[in-house]
């Protein structure tokens, strides 16, 4: 499992607990100081509570929180840096914008108080999130998505150390809802600053996270990098939810006649539907635990598109008797595979066996 | 009905004078003590809301007799100004002044309180989480968004100040130019039986009340109403 180290510049520390009714926190948790963490877990886990102690509005919790050499929470040494002192871009799963300012003056509100630091590219980012035509808008008159647009880009502009998200998707429609999620995915492209996301919703995380906090009735279960954490067996039923494997690889080539995308990684190839990305591009696809099925020998009058060969490291139980998580690795990436019990027992699966992955591609997203 | 005299002049100017200081002053004592009314969590929060709205239910003739022995000679207010060597505040200006806003006080910051509870806490962390420090909170978050509050708080603790009575009555005496101002002009016309003075000035008064409460409905912006 690895985590943020003590010195690690941006690197965040938490062991911090709090009491809401009857849900009892605990957040124990060192994230790394680069990249996307996931704070993922059902509604009520305690995500959003979380969230709110790292960033220092919840008074009552108690306990220790550092973020890289700075220390925000001590309550042995009555240590409590208030949020204007932390530097973290917070913004909330319904975003409180300030409604007798327009956008313009949303933005300028944290671009003045951050002293206007030029290598924030302010008009940039403003660009990137689509605000140039919202500027001279009083807020009361934006719709959900640009809510949340104008919200990100003025925590942005408050030039944080670190960046907080409260599902920003959830309130959105479809439409909106892939817009903003391409554009984050642009930013964590290059946001120096780590991120903290919190979510439900197992694809948001796929996209956008690099390390992922698994969360269940206000205790953290498990956390680590992305795919190893995701691919584990012994998640709870909770969250087996987001059990499958997150598989990062290059696009190596289109097929526009069949409308294919090449993907390679280091444990092979994936056809993927639709022409997405350039050729050489990075991308990412989520393999679910229930789209793979298993054979010991390379099919030949299959129709799955997509054979990974893979070797068993572990079987596990799943959240029903009548079923086992199969883990594997082909070359260095972990794959999970839900199967039922007595497919297992008929390929006398055992750790070490041999075994072909079949991916449908059309199991992997348009 | 009648023209104004020289002395009801006088008497309008006063009233004017005096709703004025009482409605800034208030305004100023009663933004920092509505704020602290809608974000504390002491238990004294509800003791401090209950003394705010006595003037409420009491009758303005208890307030004004207590202020009365507590700012006169003999009053403990009273004995430590003499002792300052300040002159004593009944029957003067300033008694009517300090009189008036300890009247009106509710008229204020209840209107300011309700303003500054419905703008919630969403606004307030985001500006936290924007570098702003409390100061900083309470100057360009709370009391723009308060606004409409603000107006409603200024329009009543004006109009209210503008017809007490029996405060006046109690520590102002009615001295011309000092303490007599129109309520108790009214009164000394009534009592005159000068029906067609009392009845200028009555009609002024309400004329001006009533424009105050319609000035008050159309500066309220119609899509919020956090008042």
């Amino acid at each position: 499992m690895s985590g943020a180290s003590v010195d690690e510049p941006r690197g965040l520390v938490a062991a911090l607990t709090q009491s809401r009714g009857a849900l009892k926190i605990a957040f124990d948790a060192a994230l790394p100081g680069r990249g996307v963490t996931a704070l993922f877990g059902p509604s009520g886990a305690g995500k959003t509570s979380c969230l709110r102690m790292i960033a220092g509005l919840d008074r009552q919790a108690v306990g220790e929180l550092r973020f890289g050499a700075e220390t925000w929470q001590d309550s042995r040494r009555r240590i409590f840096v208030p949020p204007h002192w932390r530097k973290v871009g917070y913004v909330a799963q319904a975003p409180s914008l300030f409604e007798h300012l327009d956008v313009a003056g949303n933005l300028d509100f944290a671009w003045r108080r951050a002293g206007a630091p030029a290598r924030l590219d302010r008009d940039g980012l403003i660009d990137q999130f689509g605000l140039g035509g919202l500027l001279s808008r009083r807020v009361g008159a934006l719709s959900g998505g640009e809510r949340q647009r104008v919200a990100i880009v003025r925590a942005l502009l408050s030039d944080p150390s670190l960046l907080l998200l409260d599902e920003p998707l959830s309130g959105l429609d479809g439409a909106a809802r892939e817009d903003l999620l391409g554009r984050l995915e642009a930013l964590h492209a290059r946001l120096a600053i780590p991120m903290i996301y919190v979510s439900h919703a197992i694809d948001e995380v796929a996209r956008l996270a690099n390390h992922i906090v698994l969360l269940d009735a206000g205790q953290v279960v498990t956390q680590g990098p992305l795919n190893a954490t995701v691919t584990r067996l012994d998640l709870p039923p909770a969250l087996i939810e987001a059990a499958g494997a997150v598989i990062e690889g290059a696009v190596t080539a289109h097929d526009p006649a069949d409308h294919l995308t090449e993907l390679t990684f280091d444990g092979g190839t994936l056809f993927l539907p639709g022409d997405r990305a350039r050729v050489g591009q990075r991308l990412r696809c989520r393999v679910a635990a229930r789209d793979v099925a298993l054979t010991t020998e390379r099919q030949s009058g299959g129709s799955a598109l997509n054979q990974l060969a893979c070797r068993v490291v572990a079987i596990g139980d799943a959240d029903h008797p009548s079923q086992c998580l199969v883990q594997l690795a082909a070359g260095g990436t972990m794959l999970l595979a839900r199967i039922t019990r007595r497919s297992s027992r008929t390929l006398d699966l055992q750790p070490g066996s041999h075994v072909w992955a079949q991916v449908k591609a059309t199991a992997l997203g348009a | 009905m009648a023209g104004l005299s020289p002395e009801d002049l006088e008497a309008f100017g006063l009233t004017l004078r005096l709703a004025g200081a009482v409605t800034v002053l208030l305004l100023l004592l009663g933004a920092p003590l509505a704020w602290w009314l809608a974000r504390t969590r002491s238990p004294l929060q509800r003791l401090v809301a209950a003394v705010v709205a006595l003037p409420l239910v009491l009758p303005p003739t208890v307030l004004g007799f207590y202020l009365l022995l507590l700012l006169g000679p003999q009053g403990g207010v009273g004995q430590l100004m003499s002792r300052l060597g300040l002159s004593l505040l009944p029957f003067t200006f300033g008694g009517l002044v300090v009189g008036s806003m300890l009247y009106s006080l509710p008229f204020v910051v209840q209107p300011l309180h309700n303003a500054f509870e419905a703008i919630g806490e969403g606004p307030l962390e985001a500006a936290a989480c924007l570098r702003a420090g409390p100061l900083d909170r309470f100057w360009s978050i709370a009391l723009p968004m308060a606004t409409p509050g603000i107006v409603t708080a200024a329009v009543l603790g004006f109009a209210h100040t503008v017809g007490e009575f029996g405060v006046v009555l109690m520590i102002g005496g009615n001295i011309p130019g000092q303490t007599r101002v129109l309520s108790m002009r009214i009164y000394d016309h009534v009592e005159a039986s000068e029906y067609a003075q009392a009845h200028t000035l009555s009609l002024l008064l309400l004329a001006f009340s009533f424009a105050a409460l319609l000035a008050m409905t159309l500066l309220r912006p119609r899509v919020r109403a956090n008042v």
